[in-house]
């Protein structure tokens, strides 16, 4: 047994620790049991690391990723990132949305802009950053444009930026590239590695892909249907910098093939 | 796509045409009274002859319409922020402002006269009275509406209160505002029109009075010409503004 003090090293110790985190809901009508949306997700992640949240939809997962940024309670348990309890939405987490949630009355900068104008940092130093995301995501064109006249895929592009213009130390993702087409979705994904690479944040994705699931992640968690648990663990152990060949590599296809068996959708192949 | 643009505006025109030809027949055909029923042309001279009159007290009934809107707006809009953000007033005040709604607030127009006189004033508070209600009432809709996704993208920066209500509710209001506008700017007309009506000496609607007294069917028909124009007039104006904000807004949320 170690201790968890002096001596110890830091960079082994878990970035996010998720305690035994559940989540009811309570009766939408009298006399109804209440919906436990979230059994008792015991988890941590390390810094740096891609962890994908895959599951059926109404799985929780979406919950638990609301739960990890601050913007839900929990009904129990607890969650630490960096060793502090997480109680609320934290200055250093970056959170995409499902839509893009663009201001459509704001200028595609501007949207960028809008977590430092909220935090009082928007000053050029800001602008600058928001600038060079915008021309590594390929939309430095469109930094005047507005929202209505940008395609999905440029749209939920900026609104990636949006999320890393306070370079984030946590990037927390609610199934962002859902809405898009299968091609701009790849991009999308693609493009997602790219971002990791250079910064080297820390990411929790929630998607109900299983192949994008398994692509981005150093680690799949498989969560079963309501009331949502996790029932696989999958470390991908494929290495980084990904192409996109690999989807179609026999381990890619292995992957597939144990987190649809944890969904249900195939069967488990049998040990041979 | 022109061919389009052209029948929008080539089409009611032509309806109007066909409506006009439709009077100007019907009263030849029957053999009506000009003192009941004036033919197109008699409306046209009675205008052109009366251009004057006609525009000099259109314009007192345009400030009228202009002064009211403009008070109901300035007064409107801070009164739906103030019900919109606080639960208290709202829950004081927003049932009052849905039940006064039921009000026909015409019948309130003869007390007005009697506490503001026959001057600009009453005619001021009637177009103010009728143009309050949408402007209020639109706005703290607007203002309760705002996008659940856009709250949560206040949540997820951490925008306080004030924040989120100047950076996110109230630019998603604005397109309420300006429908709620549109509705009020036409309304105002009327309640000039109204306040005229029971006692003034000047403006539009008082001369539709006396023309009417007089039988003078043609000018009360050129008055109705007056007023549509102020109408259609304060009304494009608003719709420009929207217009105009369009691109601030884009097609939806998304």
């Amino acid at each position: 047994m170690q201790s968890p003090s002096a001596g110890e090293d830091v960079s082994a110790r878990p970035f996010g620790v998720l305690d035994d985190v559940g989540k009811t809901f309570p009766a939408s009508s009298r006399g109804a049991p209440d919906v436990v949306a979230l059994d008792r997700v015991t988890y941590s992640f390390r810094q740096g690391e891609l962890v994908s949240l895959l599951g059926p939809s109404g799985c929780g997962k979406t919950t638990l990723l609301r739960i990890v940024a601050g913007m839900t309670r929990a009904s129990s348990g607890r969650v630490e990132v960096r060793g502090h309890e997480v109680t609320g939405p934290q200055d250093d987490f970056g959170f995409v949305f499902q839509a893009p949630n663009l201001l459509p009355w704001r200028t595609v900068l501007a949207n960028v802009l809008f977590p430092m104008e909220i935090a009082g940092r928007n000053d050029a130093a800001a602008k600058q950053r928001a600038l060079e995301l915008l021309d590594l995501v390929g939309l430095a064109a469109f930094a005047r444009s507005r929202p209505h006249q940008l395609s999905g895929g440029m749209k939920q592009r900026v609104a990636l930026c949006r999320a890393l213009v306070p370079g984030p130390s946590l990037l927390l993702m609610d199934e962002p590239f859902g809405a898009l087409d299968e091609l701009t979705r790849m991009e999308m994904q693609d493009l997602l590695l790219d971002i990791r690479r250079v910064s080297g944040t820390t990411v929790v994705f929630v998607t109900h892909s299983i192949s994008e699931a398994i692509y981005l992640a150093d680690e799949v968690l498989v969560f079963s249907k309501r009331p949502g648990r996790v029932i696989d663990r999958i470390r991908t152990g494929l290495a980084y910098p990904r192409k996109p060949e690999l989807r179609y590599s026999p381990e890619f296809t292995a992957l597939e093939h144990r987190a649809g068996a944890g969904l249900g959708v195939v069967h488990a192949r049998s040990a041979s | 796509m022109s061919d389009s643009r052209i029948a929008r505006v080539l089409l009611p025109a032509a309806g109007l045409a066909l409506l006009i030809l439709l009077w100007h027949f019907y009263v030849v055909t029957f053999d009506v009274a000009p003192a009941v029923l004036p033919r197109p042309t008699l409306v046209l001279d009675a205008t052109i002859a009366n251009w004057r009159l006609i525009v000099s007290e259109g314009w007192i009934t345009l400030l009228e319409s202009l002064y009211g809107f403009i008070l109901a707006f300035v007064l409107g809009v801070p009164l739906a922020v103030a019900i919109a953000g606080s639960r208290t007033l709202n829950l004081m005040f927003y049932p009052l402002l849905i039940a006064t709604q039921s009000l026909p607030k015409v019948a309130l127009a003869p007390l007005i006269l009697v506490w503001l006189g026959t001057g600009i004033e009453s005619k001021l508070a009637i177009a103010w009275l009728v143009a309050f209600f949408p402007i209020v009432v639109d706005t703290a809709t607007g203002l309760r509406n705002t996008p659940a996704e856009f709250l949560d993208l206040a949540t997820s920066v951490r925008a306080n209160a004030f924040q989120t209500f100047w950076k996110i509710r109230f630019p998603a209001a604005l397109p309420f505002v300006i429908s709620g506008s549109k509705v009020a700017i036409t309304l105002a007309v009327i309640g000039a029109v109204i306040g005229e009506f029971i006692g003034s000496n000047e403006g539009l609607g008082n001369l539709l009075l006396v023309a009417n007294s007089q039988v003078n069917i043609p000018l009360a028909f050129a008055c109705l010409i007056g007023l549509s124009a102020i109408g259609i007039g304060l009304y494009a104006a608003v719709a420009a503004v929207e217009l105009a904000l369009k691109p601030w807004f884009g097609t939806t949320g998304h």
